[in-house]
C-alpha cells in the first residue's frame, strides 16, 4: 500500500530539504579514502559477492549466455567452493524462463527488468503487462524504470501512480525502482525521486539502468542511502538501495560498502537491503579474493568472460 | 643597479614509467642513488608491489594494440626510439659514466652501443617471422605454415652493472616482436633507465608497451614472477633470486629465460637469442585444391 501524503505531492517533494552538492561530494570523497585491508577486506569481498546482482542486459543475450551466467551466479569460482553465490541474476523478461530453469533450487534470486526498460517510454498498459508476464515467468524481483520525462516535467503524480500500479502487479515479487539518476541532473531531483518512489511502495531504489552515463556514483548513492535511512525513521519501513552501472573494481565495491555502513548503518549491510548491479565487477572480486588467499596477483585469463 | 639574484636550480624528479605516464611510486617512497664511487646522485622512486600490479595492468591493456600492429610499423616506431636516444646522447653519457664508474670516452662508446643495439632490434621486427616461421613440407594436400606470435606480457629484470646497454639489450628484443614489457631497472643504477623512459615517451611507442620500475629487486621481482597475468619472464638480472623466481613462475607455467653463465646479452651480434624465447609458434593447416 502506498503511503498517504498530506497535501499535494508536489508541495511535499519540493518541501524536502535541498542537498548541499559540495558537501555531499566531499563527504563521499572523504569516505572513499578509507583503507580496508586483510581480514576486513576478505569479509568485504565476500559480502560484496553476496550483494551482486549479476546482470546481462544486452540485445545480443542468448539462452546459452544466460545459462552460463546462471551457473556463474550460483558458483562464481568453480575452483573454489568457499566463494558464496551472488544475490540474484538480472535479465530481460524474455530470458526469465531460461534463467528460472537454470536457477531452480539454488537460492539465487531472479530479477528481471520490466516496464519498457531502459527508456520506459511506453503506455501504462504495456508496462503493466510487461510486469505481469515477468512475474508469471518466475521473476522474484522486478526492476522497473520511472518515467523520467514525466518526473522532469513536474508530473509527479503520474510517476507515483505508475509505481503504485506496477507494485500492485508485482504481487510477491520485490519491486526495485530505477531512478536513472544520470538523467535527473541534480541531487535535489535524486532526493525527490527517492522519496517519491519510497512513498509509492518501492522495496528498493536503484540508481541507473546502466545504459546512461553517468551511471552509479558515490554521491548519488549517498543521497539515496540518506533517503532510505530517513524514510525508515519516518515510517518504520525499511527499503534497500542498489547502485548499478560503472562499478567495476573491488576498490569501487568496498567504497560503496563503507558508504552503506556510514550513512545508512549496519542494518543495510546485507544482500536483502543493498545490492550492486554489475557484470564485470564479479571477476575483479574473484581475482582479489584469490590474491588474498594465495598472495599472488591473479589474471583475467583464469575467469570466465561472461 | 640591482644585482641579479642567483637562478634557482630546477632539479629533476626521477619517476616510474607506467602506462605511458610518469607516476611517483604508489607507496610514495624514494631511495638514494649513488654513483659507482659512492657519491649521491639523486633520489629515485622506490616502487612497491602495487606498482608492479599497475604496470602489469598497463602492459596487458597495451598488448592487443601493439601486437596487432604490422611488424613493419613496430620496426619504424622502435627506430624512432633510437632517434630519440641519439638526441639525448650527452645526458645518457653523463649518467652512464656516473652509474657504471667508467671514463667519459667509454661512456660515449656504451651509449653508441646501446643506440646501435636498439636499431639492431628495430630492424629485426619485420624479419623475425621469415627466420622463425615458414612453410613446412607435409605429406598431404595441405599448405602448412608456421608463424611466430608474441607471448604476451613479459617481466624483465634488467642485468646489473651495465645501466644502459644491459637495459636496452634485454628490453628491445622483448618488445620488437610485439610483446609488452614490465621492466625492473638495475637497483643500483636506475637513472639511465628513467632517461630511457623519457626517450620512449617522446617517441611513438604506445603507452604501456614498455613499463619501467625502479626499486628493490627483492621486493619487485617475486610479485612479478608470481603474477598470473604475466606470460613470460626474463631473469637476466635476477642474480641469487633466480631459483626462487623460477619456482614462482612455474605456478602459472610462465616461459622463463634463465640468466646466462656470463653477460650473454653483451654479445655484439646477439641474433634472435633473446627474441625467440618470447615467441609462440602457431601452425596453420590449409587444404590445397579447389
Amino acid at each position: 500500500m502506498p503511503d498517504t501524503i498530506p497535501g499535494s505531492l508536489r508541495a511535499y517533494l519540493h518541501g524536502l530539504p535541498g542537498v548541499d552538492e559540495v558537501g555531499v561530494q566531499r563527504r563521499a570523497a572523504g569516505l572513499a579514502t578509507r583503507s580496508i585491508k586483510t581480514t576486513a577486506k576478505r569479509q568485504a569481498i565476500d559480502l560484496a559477492i553476496r550483494m551482486v546482482d549479476l546482470t546481462t542486459l544486452e540485445g545480443a543475450d542468448t539462452p546459452g549466455k544466460v545459462r552460463a551466467l546462471a551457473a556463474k551466479a550460483v558458483r562464481p569460482d568453480p575452483a573454489d567452493p568457499s566463494v558464496p553465490s551472488v544475490a540474484a541474476l538480472c535479465v530481460y523478461p524474455d530470458m526469465i524462463s531460461t534463467a528460472a530453469r537454470a536457477l531452480a533450487g539454488t537460492g539465487v534470486g531472479l530479477a528481471s527488468v520490466a516496464t519498457g526498460f531502459p527508456a520506459g517510454r511506453t503506455s501504462l498498459e504495456v508496462k503493466l503487462s510487461d510486469t505481469a508476464t515477468a512475474v508469471e515467468a518466475g521473476a522474484s524481483e522486478i526492476d522497473m524504470v520511472i518515467d523520467r520525462g514525466a518526473f522532469l516535467a513536474g508530473d509527479y503524480a503520474k510517476v507515483f501512480d505508475e509505481i503504485v500500479a506496477v507494485k500492485e502487479q508485482c504481487g510477491e515479487a520485490h519491486l526495485k525502482v530505477i531512478l536513472e539518476t544520470g538523467e535527473l541532473v541534480t541531487y535535489d531531483n535524486v532526493r525527490r525521486a527517492s522519496w517519491l518512489a519510497l512513498h509509492a511502495g518501492a522495496d528498493f531504489i536503484k540508481t541507473s539502468t546502466g545504459k546512461v552515463t553517468p551511471a552509479a556514483t558515490l554521491p548519488v548513492t549517498l543521497v539515496m542511502l540518506e533517503a532510505v535511512r530517513d524514510y525508515q525513521a519516518a515510517t518504520g519501513r525499511q527499503a534497500g538501495v542498489k547502485p548499478a552501472g560503472g562499478i567495476r573494481t573491488t576498490k569501487d565495491a568496498i567504497r560503496y560498502l563503507v558508504l552503506v555502513k556510514e550513512i545508512a548503518g549496519d542494518d543495510w549491510l546485507d544482500p536483502a537491503w543493498f545490492r550492486l548491479g554489475a557484470s564485470t565487477l564479479l571477476n575483479d572480486l574473484l581475482m582479489q579474493r584469490t590474491k588474498l588467499g594465495t598472495g599472488q596477483y591473479s589474471g583475467p585469463d583464469y575467469y570466465t568472460i561472461d | 643597479m640591482a644585482e641579479t639574484p642567483p637562478r634557482i636550480a630546477v632539479r629533476r624528479t626521477y619517476k616510474l614509467y607506467v602506462g605511458g605516464a610518469f607516476p611517483r611510486s604508489e607507496s610514495g617512497r624514494s631511495y638514494p642513488v649513488t654513483s659507482a664511487d659512492g657519491s649521491h646522485l639523486a633520489n629515485a622512486a622506490l616502487a612497491s608491489r602495487k606498482d608492479v600490479r599497475d604496470a602489469v595492468v598497463a602492459a596487458r591493456k597495451a598488448f592487443p594494440g601493439w601486437s596487432g600492429r604490422t611488424a613493419y610499423n613496430r620496426g619504424q616506431i622502435l627506430y624512432r626510439v633510437a632517434e630519440m636516444m641519439e638526441g639525448r646522447r650527452e645526458q645518457f653519457a653523463a649518467e652512464v659514466a656516473a652509474a657504471d664508474g667508467v671514463s667519459a670516452a667509454r661512456a660515449q662508446e656504451l651509449v653508441s652501443a646501446a643506440v646501435d643495439r636498439w636499431v639492431y632490434y628495430a630492424g629485426w621486427a619485420d624479419k623475425i617471422s621469415q627466420v622463425v616461421g615458414g612453410a613446412n613440407p607435409v605429406a598431404g594436400p595441405f599448405f602448412n605454415l608456421s608463424e611466430p606470435e608474441p607471448t604476451g606480457v613479459v617481466g624483465v629484470l634488467a642485468p646489473g652493472g651495465s645501466s644502459l646497454l644491459g637495459l636496452v639489450s634485454v628490453l628491445a628484443p622483448v618488445i620488437t616482436s610485439g610483446n609488452t614489457a614490465v621492466l625492473v631497472a638495475d637497483e643500483r643504477a636506475p637513472l639511465p633507465a628513467v632517461t630511457l623512459a623519457e626517450a620512449l615517451a617522446t617517441s611513438d611507442l604506445p603507452g604501456g608497451v614498455a613499463n619501467i620500475l625502479t626499486g628493490r629487486l627483492a621486493e619487485l621481482a617475486p610479485p612479478l614472477a608470481g603474477h598470473a597475468d604475466v606470460n613470460a619472464l626474463d631473469l637476466a638480472g635476477a642474480g641469487g633470486l633466480a631459483a626462487e623466481l623460477e619456482e614462482l613462475a612455474a605456478t602459472t607455467l610462465k616461459r622463463v629465460l634463465r640468466p646466462g653463465p656470463e653477460d650473454d646479452w653483451a654479445d655484439a651480434d646477439p641474433g634472435l637469442a633473446r627474441v625467440r624465447p618470447f615467441l609462440e609458434i602457431k601452425t596453420v593447416w590449409h587444404p590445397i585444391g579447389r
